[in-house]
């Protein structure tokens, strides 16, 4: 069983929690994240165009940046957090530019030497996945795809064929960080995605309170929080690691009492 | 010419929507379905006749097409070689090419059922022409256009609110073309059950560069039958502009199979290609993913996108139309890059030789055709797309002048 897999097989639903690479004190706040009670970690490159994200992870893209941040130290990050953190997996998240500016073959081997157990590409859709997505199987890197509100029932099989690790099920249609939808309509579309695959379905987008992540446990494998965390980094800085921790203990907390 | 030279120059995209290794639709799950769900609307459109009518119509008596073809004597004489001509889509209503592509899409949005109408804007003459066809058909209309923008082209920001469009300066990144199409996306992504994105150039997703070029094709089309009609041959070169692409598009397209004709695409040099700040994403960029296509973009080693610099504001997008980055890679269209300093020297001539106070995006092609033109004989003809005119530059012209005005 990989690291996905294990953590996707805990008694609980997963806690998913985004933080964007190089903004703030990374290693600290991923510490604080997995400490909190994180199942997954999922580690934002940052990128100056990324069309899917609201103000909050903008902001983070562009601090990130800003400091000078590079592929090289975002992959840097991630091998360091595998030493620190050998059970933990970690799954990098960004857009196709940077993944695929020295080819899909370069990143999948950069990742899998950082011992990286996934990775979700925002804008590479399954029709333009014939080099990314083979690259990182090849490598034993799962790619994660997106399954939205808008994903009917004729492109659910090409969103999950080739899918590994689990599926990300966007709750919204929108950009993240922004609202969130109405719990029958997530509980709806799970159990329709679920119909189809056996993969672990993980919701997000619009999740920023313990009460809301509680809700979607229920009726989910797993949840993804990133906009939440990412307003205390912008809000705290240096001083955020202990609010991280505080707010995923709250939030794990109250998924397992709703489990159980 | 590569060896693998294709039989046709026309029939590009293929069904997915790349032109060659280029285009494609590399966007978020969310707009995947809207952007099939598009495609099929759009090839309904070009199969129905009444579509087409309709855009026929419009063009000719709303527009003002068929735009002229005219001789441009003075020029021809001042640069003493090659006839100028220029195909005047200046000329059109709102003053450039961008309301042929608008039409079109308005057009494809009240058939889809589309009540409220996005756009992004550079210059603004695409927010123009998109605020223009909106009050046309009574559409409501968001305009996304850089801070930066607002600032630099504030007389055609006056102009879209005049025409009832509301116009959201945009903030993030660098505050220019690039993030006022990421924001655009952004509200589409959000409202994609009623809102419609008139993407400005023949760029983003596929079905967009197609349908772009398509629309825009008008202008080639138009002047292959005008140019043979007054001179009964083709002309020997072809010059237009190139920010995102859609007018040297428009006009290269219908000529793509007559080998004769050459062409050529004039790039933003900015302060200079051997520095960082031009426009110039085929001369100085290489392929990557922004916006929805694989195509050439001016960004660092990481990937990251750099900030395109170019006097012009419809020209400094750090992005190009993917079919030119296929028609750049199968030397089919040769491309050549003009400085800031350069594009200013031809709008001065065109100003003084013809009484024509061309836009800076096309000055840059009039200076490209100058240097052609010189080499020629007088018996070889050049065809430039004057596809905009200045009054909305003419501020920007005065301050790198040093006129007070």
């Amino acid at each position: 069983m990989n690291r996905l897999q294990a953590a996707f097989s805990k008694p609980h639903p997963a806690f998913v929690a985004f933080a964007t690479a190089g903004d703030g004190d990374t290693a600290a706040n991923l510490d604080a994240l997995v400490a909190g009670g994180a199942d997954v970690i999922e580690l934002g490159m940052p990128f100056t165009d990324p069309m899917a994200d609201g103000p909050a992870i903008q902001s983070a893209n562009l601090r990130s940046l800003g400091k000078g941040t590079t592929t090289a130290d975002v992959l840097q990050m991630a091998t360091d957090f595998r030493k620190r953190h050998p059970e933990t997996p970690l799954v990098l998240m960004g857009y196709a530019n940077p993944m695929i500016r020295r080819g899909a073959e370069w990143f999948a081997l950069a990742a899998s030497n950082a011992d990286v157990d996934g990775v979700i590409c925002v804008d590479i859709p399954p029709e333009e996945d014939g080099e990314l997505g083979p690259a990182l199987r090849e490598k034993g890197i799962a790619p994660i795809r997106l399954a939205t509100p808008t994903t009917d029932a004729a492109r659910l099989p090409a969103v999950i064929e080739g899918s590994e690790g689990f599926l990300y099920y966007v709750s919204v249609a929108g950009i993240t960080g922004k609202q969130q939808a109405a719990i029958d309509s997530i509980e709806a579309n799970v159990s329709r995605i679920k119909q189809s695959t056996d993969l672990p379905v993980a919701v997000g987008f619009g999740v920023r309170t313990p009460e809301q992540a509680a809700e979607i446990a229920k009726v989910a494998d797993g949840v993804v929080v990133g906009s939440a965390f990412v307003d205390l980094v912008g809000e705290f800085g240096d001083a955020a690691p202990a609010k991280l921790q505080a707010l995923t203990s709250a939030m794990t907390s109250a998924m397992r009492a709703a489990r159980s | 010419m590569t060896e693998n030279t294709p039989n046709s120059f026309r029939t590009q995209p293929d069904d997915r929507g790349h032109f060659g290794e280029f285009g494609g639709r590399y966007v978020a799950e969310t707009l995947m379905p809207l952007i099939l769900d598009l495609e099929r609307e759009y090839r309904a459109a070009q199969a129905d006749p009444a579509f087409q009518a309709e855009f026929d119509d419009l063009l000719e008596h709303y527009v003002g097409r068929p735009s002229p073809l005219y001789f441009a004597e003075r020029l021809t004489e001042a640069l003493g070689g090659a006839q100028v001509w220029f195909k005047r889509d200046e000329l059109n209503h709102t003053g450039a090419h961008k309301i042929n592509n608008c039409i079109g899409q308005i057009l494809l949005a009240k058939r889809m059922g589309k009540t409220r109408i996005i756009a992004e804007t550079g210059a603004g003459q695409h927010g123009v022409a998109t605020a223009t066809v909106c009050a046309r058909f009574g559409l409501p209309c968001v305009i996304y256009m850089g801070a930066e923008d607002v600032a630099r082209q504030s007389p055609n920001v006056f102009r879209m609110k005049l025409l009832g469009a509301e116009v959201v300066p945009v903030t993030s990144g660098g505050a220019t073309l690039k993030d006022a199409m990421n924001e655009g996306l952004r509200d589409w992504v959000a409202n994609v059950h009623d809102t419609f994105y008139i993407i400005g150039t023949a760029a983003g997703p596929h079905p967009y560069p197609e349908l772009v070029r398509n629309f825009q094709s008008v202008i080639g089309t138009e002047a292959r039958a005008q140019m043979l009609a007054r001179t009964g041959r083709l002309p020997d070169l072809l010059v237009a502009c190139i920010g995102g692409g859609s007018n040297a598009l428009g006009l290269f397209h219908p000529f793509l199979d007559d080998p004769d004709v050459k062409m050529l695409g004039v790039e933003a040099a900015g302060h200079g290609l051997d520095g960082d700040e031009h426009a110039a994403s085929l001369l100085g960029g290489v392929p990557g993913v922004l916006h929805g296509n694989k195509t050439y973009l001016l960004q660092d080693e990481d990937g990251q996108i750099t900030e395109g610099h170019s006097i012009s504001a419809g020209l400094d997008y750090p992005g190009i139309g993917p079919e030119h980055a296929w028609l750049k890679e199968t030397g089919r269209v040769e491309y050549t890059a003009v400085t800031d300093e350069e594009a200013l020297e031809g709008f001065k001539l065109l100003c003084r030789t013809e009484g024509i106070i061309p836009a800076l995006e096309p000055s840059h092609a009039i200076h490209a055709v100058a240097e052609r033109a010189k080499q020629m004989s007088d018996d070889q003809i050049i065809l430039m797309n004057l596809c905009g005119r200045g009054d909305k530059d003419i501020f920007t012209v005065a301050e790198k002048l040093g006129v007070e005005m």
